[in-house]
């Protein structure tokens, strides 16, 4: 419906009369408004998952310009490049265009490491944010599906960049080539069928590099962006998980709108990733193709490990003892089949089902929107540090040959470290964490009870000593204080609850009067400042008698809340 | 209505929107709207989308120490993302112009090594003050305001309605009592699923035809050459020393399961020799010949100790001993390097006796039935 010119609230600048005709046809003005004024919370362990968005975008980016110039064959062709220690070798096209968009396209190489760090810290950023999920909770219900989705985008993420660094088709990647057949080799009963649809014949053959290209920059991405979108979908339709504090319930959110303060801290975060990367694509040589060579069967060189995130695998493979299985008839599972397509393929379906089996453990099936401390789970916790003491003992096996020669130990006695520490580490985390977790949680409910340690040492009349403690809340007749553990974290400090000044700011010079912040402080009735003008030292400081001499005796009955008992802010 | 209005069609009657389209319109005059603050408008639709702003503590005063402390430091950090943008488009266009050359050459310029690192920490420095100057500009200069906003549960309403219809939808199709239906399209989707897969199928190639897996281009007479090509005699190795060695056939040196490790033994490893069962003779004097695929994952297994007598897989570390055979002695490898009967020809040269005669390579499911 036009509107005239002259009716109320018609816009009068150009924009506004832009933005009505676009209402006009599109009407987003609704939408656009219920999508800026979201509301997200501000915790920073909420951005990882973030950095894993942001290094997708550069991948997509990079990688599309990384397309102008690779061709994906393996026809055989002499290296006529400006690279001239390779100048005459014969080498596969897919390795000489690596060649070429490195040493001969004009910015090829930055863009090049840019696109293989990215990987990198695209893979890395989604393990952190499901490390942050897992710990706090924010995968039970109603989330489980974003877990299960996210599952598949890590496992996804691994797939495309295996056949990412696969593609050039150099020494390294070719040694990698070469175990990615003999896994499909050792599947029982389909292995060969499996290598001959993969490969399309014997090992090498002609067909690898083609297939694993089109996967890797359609398929995959594809199925990845599809993924990651509803992800978003379901993570915007369910709104933000929080963790417990002051007016945080179950049934909101509280943080900051969308636009513009969140908008602001999320486009910084993005371009500081941007920059990162390009940084460390610049400065910081990564998969040198050059210094490998060209793919040839029968060469290898030491330490030949793969990216990090395929690591745990080749450790596994690495520790797995030599026991192939014999059937009757002649047929046999081969050792490597376990370590390689079992190992991950039970690792991954716990992943997937935890949530499912946690609830089912737990009989947990009310909605959570409200996040939970580590500390407070701590059997979830503890089993969360023994999944990653048995991967890291995986991820440190896949190079134990450097450990080995750096630290000047035995090869061998590292493989048998890493086949015992498999068995037995895990456990020892299991029980170390699990006792952390409770003296945590003790010491929380010991502070809710008696206080934060002053520090102050006072000696009673008598010759006692005792240390103050400064109650967090209202205390009964003993003393102790009556606030409940409310799930979120406890000020251990006197100066989380006001007892240090603020500070003046500026950094090179005070930019306010020194004696005006005094003031305020003294004005605000809260802090050491505004404390020293009051306290009159009457009382003793025990926890029975009040805690703190400032009150001159006993609170009243019921036990008056005492400046330090405000609920805090949280700290992010 | 405009005076553009000439709509026809609409002579049978008044063409208003119906009582649907109305929503908050209904509630908020525009008049009403016109004499509301910005804020308090924002606030307005804030609170229609459920959310409340609780408490905003205002950005620096204007004009104040503060503020122009935090415009400058914003500034600063913007226009440093300017120049080192700039310095990034001066650097990649100018190299080979009015800069040196950028490309890689033997022994040449510092500058061409510099130039992927230069454009990097520009590009890097370009976006990172670009995006520190943001949050910064968010963290000092905005409003910090703290919003709450409601979470609702699913609507009983909803669901009951949208139940409804499905429900009655399903039931309208009368595809419950209609059971033809059902099993005909539960037919037909079995068919046009396969159908769909079928295609696949263009993939699948019989792994058995021929036992590639089994056969390498060794066989009687073929001559063992160097990766240059040259034919190998006895006599031209060191004892304890390794050669890898090469089917004498075209592009044999790029065989994937053809290597060969020629291996001239210490007479004191010899006396140690123990060979497997019915390959005493595949040697040849002091020479023996494993394949240098390894058994484990295919590698080729390139580390030789000869100390020890240990051939070392560098991807996960088997070991394995010449002196038996080149039996596995540790690590993940389950079977000996298949060993390669050798001897002489008539012109002295070393040639095979015959294939393997065994797979060279990975275990699979199968191996031992070919």
């Amino acid at each position: 419906m036009a509107r005239t010119a002259t009716s109320p609230g018609a816009p009068k600048t150009a924009l506004g009369k832009a933005a009505l005709e676009v209402d006009d046809r599109l009407i987003v003005a609704g939408p656009l408004r219920r999508t800026l004024n979201k509301v997200f919370p501000d915790h920073w362990s909420f951005l990882l998952g973030e950095i894993a968005l942001y290094s997708f975008i550069i991948l997509l980016l990079t990688g599309t310009y990384l397309t102008f110039f690779f061709q994906a064959a393996m026809t055989e062709v002499t290296y006529e490049g400006s690279y001239a220690p390779l100048r005459g070798v014969e080498m596969s096209i897919a390795y000489a265009s690596t060649l070429d968009l490195s040493f001969d396209v004009r910015g090829g190489l930055l863009i090049r490491q840019m696109h293989h760090w990215a990987a990198l810290l695209f893979v890395a950023s989604i393990v952190v944010h499901m490390l942050r999920i897992f710990f706090t909770g924010a995968f039970r219900r109603p989330r489980e599906t974003n877990w299960l989705i996210g599952v598949a985008l890590l496992v996804l993420a691994l797939v495309e960049g295996m056949t990412g660094y696969t593609m050039p088709d150099d020494l390294l990647s070719g040694t990698g080539l070469r175990i990615i057949s003999a896994i499909i080799l050792s599947i029982p009963v389909i292995g060969t069928w499996a290598h001959w649809a993969v490969f399309g014949g014997d090992y090498v053959g002609e067909l690898i590099v083609g297939r694993f290209y089109i996967v890797h920059v359609l398929l995959i991405p594809a199925i990845l962006l599809g993924l990651i979108a509803l992800h978003l979908l379901i993570l915007v339709k369910q709104k933000h998980t929080q963790f417990p504090g002051p007016g945080r319930t179950e049934h909101n959110v509280v943080g900051n709108r969308l636009f513009p303060a969140f908008a602001g801290k999320a486009t910084g975060l993005l371009l500081v990733v941007f920059g990162v990367v390009a940084a460390l694509g610049g400065l910081v040589q990564i998969n040198p193709v050059w210094l490998w060579g060209p793919y040839n069967p029968a060469q290898v060189s030491a330490a030949s490990q793969p990216d990090w995130y395929v690591m745990f695998l080749d450790g596994s493979t690495r520790l797995f003892p030599a026991w192939d299985i014999y059937l009757p008839g002649n047929y046999n599972i081969p050792a490597l089949f376990w370590p390689t397509l079992v190992l991950p393929g039970i690792l991954f379906t716990l992943l997937l089902a935890y949530p499912m089996l946690e609830r089912k453990l737990t009989g947990d099936t009310a909605s959570h929107h409200l996040l939970q401390r580590p500390r407070d789970v701590p059997v979830r916790t503890s089993l969360g540090l023994m999944a990653i003491t048995f991967y890291l003992v995986l991820l440190l096996s896949g190079g134990n040959d450097v450990i080995a020669d750096k630290f000047d130990i035995s090869l061998n006695a590292m493989t048998w470290v890493g086949r015992i520490g498999l068995i037995i580490l895990p456990p020892i985390a299991y029980v170390i964490t699990y006792r952390i977790c409770l003296g945590l949680q003790q010491h929380d409910r010991e502070v809710l009870e008696h206080g934060i340690e002053t520090g102050v040492i006072r000696r009673l009349p008598h010759g006692e000593f005792i240390e103050v403690h400064q109650p967090l809340g209202p205390v009964d007749a003993h003393g102790h204080g009556q606030l409940a553990y409310g799930g979120a974290p406890v000020p251990k400090k006197m100066n989380q609850v006001g007892g240090a000044r603020r500070a003046i700011r500026g950094f090179f010079s005070p930019i306010e009067e020194p004696t005006a912040v005094e003031l305020e402080q003294r004005g605000e009735e809260r802090g050491l400042a505004s404390a020293e003008t009051q306290r009159e030292l009457t009382s003793s400081g025990r926890p029975a008698e009040g805690g703190r001499p400032a009150e001159g005796g006993r609170p009243a009955e019921g036990g008056r809340p005492s400046e330090g008992g405000r609920p805090q802010e949280p700290r992010d | 209505m405009t005076t553009h209005d000439t709509r026809p069609g609409t002579t049978g009657g008044a063409d208003t929107p119906g009582p649907l389209h109305g929503g908050p319109d209904d509630d908020h005059t525009p008049e009403q709207l016109a004499a509301l603050s910005r804020e308090d408008l924002d606030r307005l639709g804030a609170r229609y989308d459920g959310v409340e702003i609780l408490h905003v503590e205002p950005g620096p005063e204007p004009g104040s120490a503060m503020e122009k402390r935090a415009v400058r430091q914003v500034g600063l950090l913007f226009a440093l993302a300017g120049l080192s943008a700039f310095a990034f488009c001066v650097v990649y266009a100018g190299a080979g112009w009015f800069l040196p050359d950028w490309q890689w050459e033997l022994g040449s310029s510092t500058f061409s090594a510099l130039y992927t690192p230069l454009l990097g920490a520009l590009m890097g420095l370009a976006f990172t003050f670009f995006g520190v100057g943001l949050v910064l500009y968010t963290k000092k200069l905005l409003p910090h305001e703290t919003a709450v906003q409601d979470k609702h549960d699913g609507s009983h309403f909803d669901r009951v309605t949208t139940g409804a219809t499905l429900v009655g939808g399903l039931h309208n199709s009368g595809l419950k009592r209609r059971k033809l239906i059902t099993r005909s399209l539960l037919f037909m989707g079995g068919g046009l699923g396969l159908m769909l897969i079928a295609p696949l199928g263009g993939l699948i190639k019989n792994p058995s035809r021929g036992n590639p897996l089994g056969t390498t281009d060794w066989a009687e007479g073929v001559r063992l050459v160097r990766d240059d090509g040259t034919p190998v005699r006895p006599g031209d190795q060191e004892p304890g020393s390794l050669e890898t060695v090469f089917p004498a056939v075209p592009g044999g040196n790029h065989l994937t399961d053809a290597a060969t490790m020629l291996i001239r033994l210490r007479p004191s490893q010899q006396d140690q020799a123990v060979p497997r069962q019915g390959q005493e003779d595949f040697g040849y004097g002091d020479y023996v010949a494993y394949s240098k695929i390894c058994t484990h994952a295919g590698c080729p297994v390139s580390l030789y100790e000869q100390e020890t007598s240990r051939i070392l897989c560098p991807c996960h570390q088997s070991q394995f001993d010449v002196t038996q055979g080149a039996k596995p002695i540790f690590g993940p490898a389950t079977r000996s390097l298949p060993q390669l009967p050798i001897t002489v020809d008539d012109e002295g040269f070393f040639v095979a006796r015959s294939d393997y005669i065994e797979a060279v390579g990975p275990t699979y499911w199968n191996r031992e039935r070919i």
